[in-house]
């Protein structure tokens, strides 16, 4: 985006710096003078907040591996050392538990905005794409954190998600040894996870500043969808967006606190207090809550290997979206029909979500089935055909001007 | 439009509050609703009654610990602020019951001492394999982090501890090694009745009814998962009235910076 603000280094210091590190110019650039429409609404926080969680797993991860001992003899133990007797351990240990659920929460909301409000389409879809790749690594580094602690559901959760690789076909087989490190879940795999588990975070954390990057090129939506007109449309970042990002931040920690300080619990598995037995399989093995629509749609089909490309494909099916949605209208505000549809995909979404907490028979397996077909059909059949023959509302002229536009109404 | 939005959101929200409360009472697989008595412990500001934890520690020390470990627990907790704050030279004397082998002397010869506050609880079996030979193939859970380690948490201990000589219903076939308890997953449960009236004589006086006991040993083992507790909620209550405050001059901010932007 073309700023009309230019950074002037204001004296000798700054003069030099300038010409050898523009790490000033930088800042004032693209952080504190980025010109942002000024008509975001609250989703439009969740970047931010995004960040912050991130950070902030990162920060606790780094203090819990101090004490964390990645054995299958020790594992259990270590953690149970770090809830009992480091200092503050507990409170360490279910900020990062819990702050993996709230990381979990805030994506889904963000991507959520984002399809409503069509921020993948065109200028940006690679910042879509980035944000599909961060999402994925967040899976896996989520998964593989769950591993860690080596209770009952760590164990048996890793065991059936691996199971899973090793039904496709040609690679399956060495995929599956190359992540068990041997050929049942043992201290291999747990090393190796653990590795993998501190690896990760550094490397969404690159792709986090590639997809802030790939943001500044063409700057914000917003929740007209309409581009940046002039400057009378924007607003500097600094305060006006970092006090009102930090403002959402703090009612988000509201309820992260909640979570921390007076129900820490609530949003993992009892199995997982429960020391990691081979011989012992629960009776229920069941993914933390972030991945239950996925896993119902796993379990929606009676082929392994079919439910488990389909699994994959509905994540895959996201890094398709710029292309797949036809309308060239961004928001949601002037697709009236699309509105239903994105309502019921939400809900949709939602349901997966209950159906994969469940044991997948009777009426629950019809379900995960109707809610599969939906959760496909929105994007390869509601969306493409969707943008082709919807009527879209009459639209403003511009940012800052509700006026509507001519052809909009000519076109009503 | 936007109302619509924030409506989607709440019930976004709150429906995963849905789906985990849904989870965890849908795991216990028993038709019976737990006995919930309400502790001192449960809510916000509840703390555990010490004099509670006490008879509670009593109760498994007496009965429980004959078949149970409590791996994760050292002596030195019984004297820990938020647990049942016995006092320093009490808790030698519960630690001096019982020896441990520590090293190795010049010879080579084990060395067998009385324990101390640094040591952990005794463990009744020398391994996994004894602790089952003696329990017809059952092992006795740690109970270290029981009641975090079963949906329905204190409450279903406390249930269970109570399900004892009850009528088996028609219908149900109960093994001879087994003793039938509605509580327990499949009914059929490999622990005898644990507590019988007065199994131990509470040393405030209390009367010890399967109940008082039952009550007692659950509050000392919710201690012993959750020994942070108190301090959990206190820091809590802190932090969450701090960020309330921080979050309307936040709120204000916002509104006042934003007032003249149209």
């Amino acid at each position: 985006m073309d700023t009309d603000y230019k950074y002037e280094p204001k004296n000798g210091l700054t003069r030099w710096l300038d010409s050898r590190l523009p790490l000033m110019r930088f800042t004032s650039e693209h952080v504190l003078q980025f010109p942002t429409p000024k008509n975001l609404n609250y989703f439009w926080t969740f970047g931010f907040i995004l960040t912050m969680c991130l950070v902030t797993q990162i920060i606790t991860g780094i203090i819990l591996a101090m004490h964390y001992a990645p054995s299958t003899l020790l594992a259990f133990d270590s953690v149970e050392h770090i809830m009992r007797n480091v200092n503050y351990g507990w409170l360490i240990r279910y900020i990062h538990s819990n702050g993996a659920s709230m990381f979990f929460l805030a994506v889904f909301i963000h991507m959520f905005r984002g399809l409503y409000y069509g921020s993948y389409k065109e200028p940006r879809e690679v910042i879509w794409i980035l944000g599909c790749i961060i999402y994925l690594l967040m899976i896996v580094t989520a998964f593989m954190g769950y591993v860690l602690p080596w209770g009952q559901m760590s164990f048996w959760g890793a065991t059936v998600i691996i199971n899973l690789v090793g039904t496709l076909p040609l690679i399956g087989e060495s995929l599956t040894q190359m992540l068990l490190g041997g050929f049942a879940v043992d201290n291999p795999t747990l090393n190796r996870f653990f590795s993998l588990h501190y690896l990760l975070p550094f490397i969404i954390f690159g792709v986090v500043l590639l997809h802030i990057w790939a943001l500044h090129v063409p700057g914000n939506n917003n929740p007209v969808g309409l581009s940046v007109q002039g400057k009378q449309d924007t607003v500097a970042f600094h305060p006006y967006y970092t006090v009102k990002d930090f403002f959402a931040y703090t009612v988000f920690l509201l309820l992260f606190c909640y979570f921390i300080f007076y129900n820490p619990n609530a949003l993992g598995h009892a199995d997982n207090y429960i020391e990691a037995d081979a011989m012992v399989t629960p009776a229920h093995i069941v993914p933390e809550w972030y991945l239950l629509p996925f896993y119902a749609i796993l379990r929606a089909v009676p082929d392994k290997l079919a439910g488990v490309l389909l699994m994959f494909g509905a994540i895959a099916v996201l890094f398709f979206l710029p292309w797949l949605d036809t309308a060239k209208v961004r928001s949601g505000r002037y697709r009236p029909v699309f509105r239903y549809f994105y309502v019921l995909f939400v809900i949709d979404c939602l349901i997966l979500g209950y159906l994969g907490a469940q044991v997948p028979e009777g009426i629950y397996l019809f379900l995960s089935r109707v809610t599969t077909i939906y959760y496909f059909a929105f994007f390869l059949l509601v969306l493409p055909i969707l943008g082709r023959i919807e009527k879209m509302k009459p639209m403003p002229i511009g940012i800052s001007n509700s006026e509507l536009s001519r052809d909009m109404v000519a076109a009503e | 439009m936007l109302q619509l939005i924030k409506i989607k959101s709440l019930i976004l929200i709150s429906s995963v509050f849905f789906v985990l409360s849904n989870q965890a009472y849908s795991a216990g697989g028993t038709t019976y609703d737990l006995i919930k008595p309400g502790f001192s412990f449960e809510g916000p500001t509840g703390t555990f009654d010490r004099a509670q934890l006490r008879r509670g520690y009593q109760v498994y020390r007496e009965v429980c610990a004959s078949c149970h470990s409590m791996k994760q627990l050292s002596f030195r907790n019984l004297n820990q602020k938020g647990g049942p704050e016995y006092t320093e030279d009490d808790v030698k004397l519960f630690a001096s019951d019982y020896t441990v082998i520590d090293g190795f002397d010049d010879y080579g010869d084990p060395v067998e001492r009385t324990r101390i506050l640094s040591d952990r609880f005794p463990n009744p079996y020398d391994s996994k394999e004894a602790a089952k030979a003696s329990n017809n193939g059952a092992y006795p859970p740690d109970l270290s982090l029981i009641t975090k380690a079963r949906s329905g948490g204190y409450n279903y201990i406390y249930s269970l501890l109570q399900g004892y000589g009850k009528e088996i219903p028609e219908g149900v076939e109960i093994s001879d090694t087994l003793s039938y308890n509605p509580w327990f997953p499949g009914n059929g449960i490999a622990m005898y009745q644990p507590l019988y009236e007065e199994s131990v004589e509470y040393e405030d006086g209390t009367f010890a009814s399967i109940e008082q006991m039952s009550a007692d040993v659950t509050a000392f083992l919710a201690w012993s998962a959750e020994p942070e507790m108190e301090e959990r909620k206190r820091l809590g209550f802190i932090v969450m009235s701090f960020l309330l405050i921080f979050v309307l001059l936040m709120f204000f901010t916002t509104t006042r910076l934003w007032r003249d932007v149209h």
